[in-house]
């Protein structure tokens, strides 16, 4: 009982960072589940490309350990060609692999977007690296560790659970206050009908998956100033684990998807802490048949494609 | 024009005339094709064969987004209101395709005054209003964008009669104000009380065409449609 008691505050904070990640993913899952009601499996590798572009970056920056420019700037070159990079891929993956099929069986795109993420996963193993590569992180950004009593957590970690929960909030904010936030609303709702109110349908799908892909882009920086290493494989089961949360919290319901991934990463880190981490991931997907025994819908019953 | 789904012509040799100013009604019974012609003229279908031509301009090959602005707009069939949006956000969406903003605020205010339940109900969702409501929502939408030419796609289906009596004056006020109307119905009596012309379409061809005074007076058409 003891043991619980001290460890489980670091427990927590551990699952709300790992959860964060989750989240940010599960957004990109859960927003095109919402337009399209597809599951776009690639996302993951999205992401994980988006590891690759930062460490790319850092790689031409940083040499013996040392920035050749100021740490600061060579951070936002990161952000800005992962989430650009990867932001332009998921466009150009909805263009060619997606849209063909729109108005195919179902199953036809959920088995190419399973295509594209092989594909994507061995590009990056044969022509980058199968090995992982390192991030060279320690000479970007402090490495301290924050203490709060008998918690402590890396100032990495805490930077990507605060930049997580900043990025839902701005996307929050753009889906429910603006216009066009308001045509993506109604597109997931009807899309024909939103093609009567003059919506241009295939914009919005086109910026839908532009957001989503940005938003794994940046994670994957995150991830690898958190870890200091990315890996072609690193966006399987991190995406799975996503697209878990996604269904958690109700999938193509974006708040949902926050709620989903921070819980995922909670529940993961108390099965993991206090029963064997040896079951860590199994934990996650118990988690998933749970919820999908008691409330299918996943926890946020309504999505945002409900036909009411 | 001709317009297929598959190998089977759903219209053949469909040819109508909508003059500015005019309400005109499409008439016929289940599967005569009514829908199917309406999804053409905004655009949700393409034809096979023939064109469409409005204003002066042939927009055969434009997407619905492109027609919409150029001044049509449609009043669909099952009302299509957006479930979960507030009432004032269906209205705005209908004003998607404008900049103007001082504008549309006035044309909200006008929609409002128009159907003032939508006022009342402005920040409740569009999905939990009762069948007329709707309705009222449907047209207030597509008014938002100020339309020329305005679509309606059985506008008294699922109505009870007072309502349908209210919707039909509603039409025939929006033309008075110059926006030209096409209304698609089965309610052939209603219809053809306010519409100048009238075509009756039957298999997915024009069997019928005429003023609407001429067409009440059919023996045809009253065996048909009319009930008499």
């Amino acid at each position: 009982m003891d043991y619980f008691l001290q460890t489980f505050p670091q427990q927590l904070v551990n699952g709300l960072e790992a959860g964060s990640l989750y989240a940010l993913i599960a957004l990109g899952y859960t927003l095109v589940y919402g337009i399209l009601e597809m599951l776009n499996f690639a996302h993951g590798d999205v992401f994980m490309v988006g590891g690759f572009l930062a460490a790319g970056v850092a790689g031409l920056f940083v040499h013996n350990g040392v920035a050749a420019v100021p740490a600061a700037l060579v951070v936002i070159l990161m952000v800005a060609v992962a989430m650009g990079g990867s932001g332009l891929l998921g466009v150009g993956i909805e263009r060619i692999a997606y849209r063909p099929l729109r108005n195919a069986n179902r199953l036809a795109p959920l088995i190419t977007a399973i295509g594209i993420s092989l594909l994507l996963e061995s590009v990056v193993q044969v022509q980058i690296s199968p090995a992982p590569v390192l991030v060279p992180s320690n000479a970007l950004v402090s490495q301290r560790v924050l203490q709060l009593g008998n918690v402590a957590t890396p100032f990495t970690g805490a930077t990507l659970f605060i930049a997580a929960l900043l990025l839902m909030v701005a996307l929050d904010l753009f889906v429910f206050r603006t216009r066009f936030g308001s045509a993506m609303r109604a597109t997931a709702q009807d899309r024909e009908a939103a093609t009567f109110m003059g919506i241009d349908v295939d914009r919005v799908i086109v910026v839908t998956f532009l957001i989503g892909s940005a938003l794994a882009g940046i994670g994957g920086v995150l991830y690898g100033l958190r870890f200091a290493t990315v890996d072609f494989f690193m966006g399987y089961l991190l995406g799975i684990k996503a697209f878990t949360a996604a269904v958690i919290g109700g999938i193509g319901n974006l708040r949902g998807a926050v709620v989903g991934g921070l819980l995922l990463g909670v529940l993961e880190s108390f099965g993991g802490g206090f029963i064997s981490s040896q079951y860590q991931d199994a934990f996650a997907f118990l988690a998933l048949i749970v919820v999908l025994l008691v409330r299918p819908q996943g926890l946020f019953g309504q999505p945002l494609t409900d036909r009411a | 024009m001709e317009v297929r789904y598959g190998p089977v012509p759903a219209l053949r040799d469909v040819s109508m005339e909508i003059r500015r100013g005019e309400i005109v009604c499409l008439l016929g019974g289940n599967a005569s094709g009514k829908s199917t012609t309406m999804k053409t003229v905004i655009g949700s279908v393409r034809p096979a064969k023939g064109s469409i031509w409005y204003d002066g301009e042939d927009i055969t090959g434009w997407n619905t987004s492109r027609r919409v602005a150029h001044g049509i707009a449609i009043v669909p069939e099952a009302r299509r209101i957006f479930p979960r949006l507030t009432v004032l956000e269906n209205l705005m969406m209908g004003a998607f395709i404008r900049n103007d903003r001082a504008e549309i605020d006035s044309d909200l205010e006008r929609v409002m005054g128009m159907f003032p339940r939508l006022k009342e109900r402005r920040g409740q969702r569009g999905g939990t209003m009762s069948g007329g409501e709707q309705q009222m929502l449907a047209m207030a939408r597509a008014l938002m964008s100020r339309p020329r030419f305005l679509c309606m796609d059985e506008p008294s289906m699922g109505l009870a009669p007072v309502l349908v009596e209210q919707q039909f004056e509603t039409i025939q006020q929006l033309n008075v104000t110059g926006i030209t109307i096409f209304v698609v119905e089965q309610n052939a009596t209603m219809a053809l009380a306010i519409a100048n012309r009238g075509y009756v379409l039957q298999s997915g061809r024009v069997v019928l065409a005429g003023t609407a005074a001429s067409l009440l007076e059919n023996p045809q058409m009253q065996r048909a449609y009319l009930g008499m």
